[in-house]
């Protein structure tokens, strides 16, 4: 049985289809990442499957149990860092985490034993009892961090849990989740905009945009669609009819600027392009990378000449996306 | 085996009930200029109001300032009972309400322990102004006004009750807003009415005969006069009256208030 099951999973706002009928199998144990720019839906999916919010149509089992109709049964099994911060600011680091605590129904010996664990893990320690007010905003996101983990769910729901945080706090707190996924075999389903967390860590990315999944795989999977490396030329006038002459280039996109030619080994090709393309201001060559499978499905590709300006739109968005 | 489940899902949302209350205690500790609001306004009730303005009515059996000291309390009760409601709003706006209604309570948990937070917030509040009417009637300030450890113990369950139901009142308004002044204005229409319905400042019999049926339906007004049964030993209704009422007042606020938070979405 997988661990979730969305099936045409729906949720409309207004005239606007923030989520479009999902169907999707998530593991036991499986780290899933779910990516996509600002308003794809990802929080809007999370809140479906963590009961909260009541989708349009179509439902999803989560640890078995159906989101619609069997509420509080998914609520049992499992957790959630939301993207916002839902602490209590009137109250200090570790009472928030005490009333997670009794929320959850820990007995007290436990609860208490789990507190100064995640503290610990957060680097909190000293500062659990000052008002959560007081707090920076990268503290407040470690105390959330703190607080979904407390409990263990069977199904943990992280959305951009990362968001700001610095790279040690990161590094510390990845490696954290990676022992409970191995020890206690949780289920993870991670939103993020750091796509080199995402890579690292998912054994499948689900890549949205508007509302509707536009690529499923492993990320080695997702990357050698596009081929192994890319090719990134800044030039006045690119000779990309040239280009696409050669029938060596698996794709050809615009990014911030500059022209990104995707082949299938650099080594053999760069010759060939470099030539077709006339004269470049600089050349930079590199594998491909999760961020490029990004681009390539949720910007718009070169082809759409006509679309130019909506796609300088989307490249801002997401640009502001990954900060 | 079923009853042994059936044991543990009820100790499980016991728990739940006494977090959020744990949660609502914690804030209050902090937040003393709550208390500190809802003690001032009544005493001026009972100085300024009780002494000054009512200086000349008559009322039967004893001086008007101890006459409305019963209502007064049921009126500071109605009013920090009520607005304790608008706390669900603001819990909705920083998105804590968030963390608790993806616990794993039932809804129903989830309003006992807010209506549980809110009621000891006002009962503490009875209890400071109860012991000032004492102190006050002991010391001549509020004449004709004499409070016994039984009808001090006898008025403060009497709140108790009343203050449960209330505060299921506002909690149901508050689920319901997602303003604070949305909850202002709808909680204004609510609790003037009741207040000036309910006796708390007069006799309701010196009302005219048309607002009957309005005074009737206020439950201040049994409010007002099982305090009055307690504190003054005399009043309108009889006691057993009064206490029916004011129970079946709160069960059905609390049916009500299940079913506002079993709807309410973030
Ligand atoms: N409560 C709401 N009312 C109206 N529209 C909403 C609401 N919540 C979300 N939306 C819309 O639904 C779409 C999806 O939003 P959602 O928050 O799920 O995006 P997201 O993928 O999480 O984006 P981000 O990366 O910015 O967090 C957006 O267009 C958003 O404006
Ligand atoms: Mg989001």
């Amino acid at each position: 049985m997988p661990a979730i099951a969305l099936d045409r999973l729906r949720r409309e706002f207004g005239s606007l289809a923030a989520v479009e009928g999902l169907s999707l199998d998530i593991g036991e144990g499986e780290f899933f990442g779910l990516l996509g720019p600002n308003g794809a839906g990802k929080t809007t999916t999370l809140l479906m499957l963590t009961t909260l919010l009541r989708p349009t149509s179509g439902t999803a089992l989560v640890g078995g149990f159906d989101i619609v109709t069997q509420p509080l049964h998914v609520r049992r099994s499992i957790g959630i860092v939301f993207q916002d911060p839902s602490s209590d600011d009137t109250l200090t680091g570790y009472e928030n985490l005490k009333l997670h605590g009794m929320l959850y129904h820990m007995e007290p010996g436990l609860r208490e034993r789990r507190i100064s664990e995640v503290l610990e893990l957060v680097d909190l320690t000293d500062r659990k009892d000052g008002i959560v007010k007081h707090y920076s905003g990268g503290m407040r996101r470690r105390l959330e961090l703190a607080r979904g983990l407390m409990h263990r769910p069977r199904v943990l729901f992280l959305d951009e849990p990362t968001l700001g945080l610095d790279p040690q706090s990161r590094e510390h707190i990845w490696d954290y989740v990676e022992r409970l996924v191995e020890a206690e075999g949780i289920t993870v389903v991670l939103t993020t905009h750091y796509m080199e967390e995402a890579d690292r860590l998912c054994d499948r990315i689900a890549i949205v945009d508007h509302g509707r999944i536009v690529a499923l795989d492993t990320p080695a999977e997702l990357k050698t669609v596009l081929g192994g490396d890319v090719i990134t030329v800044r030039a006045a006038a690119p000779g990309l009819d040239a280009v696409r002459a050669l029938g060596i280039a698996e794709r050809i996109e615009r990014q911030d600027g500059a022209v990104a030619i995707t082949v299938r080994d650099a080594r053999t090709a760069l010759q060939p392009v470099l030539h077709a393309i006339g004269p470049v201001e600089s050349v930079e060559v590199r594998p491909a990378t999760l961020e490029d499978v990004f681009m390539h499905y949720t910007g718009r590709e070169m082809r759409d000449v006509s679309a130019e300006g909506g796609w300088a739109q989307r490249s801002m968005r997401l640009r502001s996306g990954t900060r | 085996m079923g009853t042994a489940l059936d044991a543990a899902a009820l100790r499980n949302e016991i728990g739940g009930i006494a977090a959020i209350w744990y949660r609502e205690w914690k804030v209050f500790l902090r937040e003393k200029s709550r208390i500190v609001a809802s003690i001032v306004n009544p005493i001026l009730w009972l100085v300024v109001f009780g002494g000054g303005l009512g200086r000349n009515v008559t009322v039967p059996g004893t001086s008007y300032q101890a006459f409305i000291f019963p209502g007064i309390l049921a009126q500071a009760a109605l009013f920090s009972s009520v607005f304790f409601g608008v706390y669900i709003v603001w819990d909705r706006k920083i998105d804590f309400l968030k963390e608790v209604l993806v616990a794993p309570i039932s809804r129903t948990s989830v309003f006992l322990g807010k209506v549980a937070g809110g009621a000891t917030d006002s009962v503490v509040q009875s209890l400071i102004l109860l012991v000032l009417g004492a102190i006050l009637g002991a010391a001549g300030i509020l004449p004709g006004l004499s409070i016994t450890p039984a009808s001090f113990g006898a008025a403060l369950l009497i709140l108790a009750l009343a203050i449960s139901g209330l505060v299921s009142v506002g909690l149901i308004v508050g689920a319901m807003m997602d303003s604070p002044e949305g909850f202002q204005l709808v909680s204004s229409f609510l609790l003037f009415p009741a207040f000036f319905l309910s006796g708390a400042l007069f006799p309701i019999d010196r009302l005219p005969a048309w607002l009957t049926p309005f005074v009737l339906a206020d439950p201040l007004t049994y409010s007002v006069d099982a305090l009055r049964h307690a504190i003054l030993g005399t009043a309108h209704f009889p006691l057993a009256l009064d206490i029916g009422v004011l129970g079946v007042f709160l069960a059905a606020m609390v049916w009500l208030g299940s079913r506002a938070f079993d709807r309410m979405r973030i």
